[in-house]
């Protein structure tokens, strides 16, 4: 069959974060990152969107289940980052600065190793309306 | 009479806890709101006045002044801070939208120029939650 179909499944999350780079002293780190550096945490409502890229099944016609992609978007990544501080309680950014970027790439580390290896993966991360990074860059 | 509104958004962290309740209680009725190293939201921060469209300039008020005070007295104080704890007027107040939307009214109210009057706070906590104020 060889045609390749997209789907895409949304799911948001709110959480609080600030950069900083603990190798630089304070007045580089707010030159830097300016307000988003306030030491108290800002915070931000996530809009994900997964991007699933295979063949359709000849026997189901699905890319892939998407009640299984939610499930598992909620299971391990939603519950991991809804309504926490990214900073201080997911481990995957205790060395990490919390950006829209390496959330994207954690994301994306998180999915991969769940979804079979014949499905191509993509994130899209909002971290406002106006702001969004996507990984891998295509 | 026509009503006039001014969409700005903003930033910021924030918790719902009572400090006067026992921890188990705060997690009973706030949830995963009450997580103690706070979480966060990009606010959007509907602003609606209204008043006599002025013969001289067609205005029911000048939107770049509104926008300045909304800077000013709203934007400035927070943007990109944790509500519980960086902001003066919300200082002893729970932070959830309902008190979020009153406290910025507040602010907001006796700084508009004598012909125009506030009408609504509309503040979206998420793009699916907002609340609504129109001053009592």
């Amino acid at each position: 069959m060889n045609k390749r179909v997209s789907v895409y499944r949304k799911e948001h999350f709110n959480a609080a974060h600030r950069l900083h780079n603990p190798a630089w002293d304070e007045e580089k780190n707010y030159a830097v990152f300016g307000k988003c550096n306030n030491p108290n945490y800002h915070g931000h409502n996530y809009e994900l969107v997964v991007k699933i890229t295979g063949e359709p099944s000849p026997e189901t016609g699905f890319v892939m289940d998407l009640k299984f992609l939610s499930d598992l978007i909620k299971e391990t990544v939603i519950e991991k980052m809804d309504h926490k501080n990214l900073n201080l309680d997911v481990p995957e950014f205790s060395d990490l600065n919390p950006t829209v970027e390496n959330i994207a790439i954690v994301t994306y580390d998180i999915l991969r190793k769940n979804i079979d290896d014949q499905l191509d993966l993509q994130i899209r991360l909002y971290e406002t309306p106006r702001n969004f990074a996507e990984y891998p860059a295509s | 009479m026509v009503f006039l509104t001014r969409i700005e958004h903003f930033n910021a962290a924030h918790k719902l806890y009572n400090p006067s309740w026992t921890h188990e209680k705060n997690e009973a009725v706030f949830g995963k709101c009450a997580n103690e190293n706070w979480h966060g939201h990009n606010y959007e921060l509907h602003v609606t006045v209204k008043g006599e469209v002025s013969d001289d300039t067609g205005f029911v008020i000048d939107v770049k002044h509104l926008s300045s005070l909304i800077k000013q007295f709203v934007l400035e104080e927070l943007d990109h801070k944790n509500l519980n704890l960086d902001v003066v007027f919300l200082k002893d107040k729970m932070c959830s939208t309902e008190n979020l939307a009153v406290s910025i009214w507040d602010q907001l109210f006796s700084r508009l120029p004598e012909n125009v009057q506030l009408h609504c706070i509309k503040l979206y906590e998420t793009p699916r939650i907002f609340v609504e104020y129109f001053g009592k």
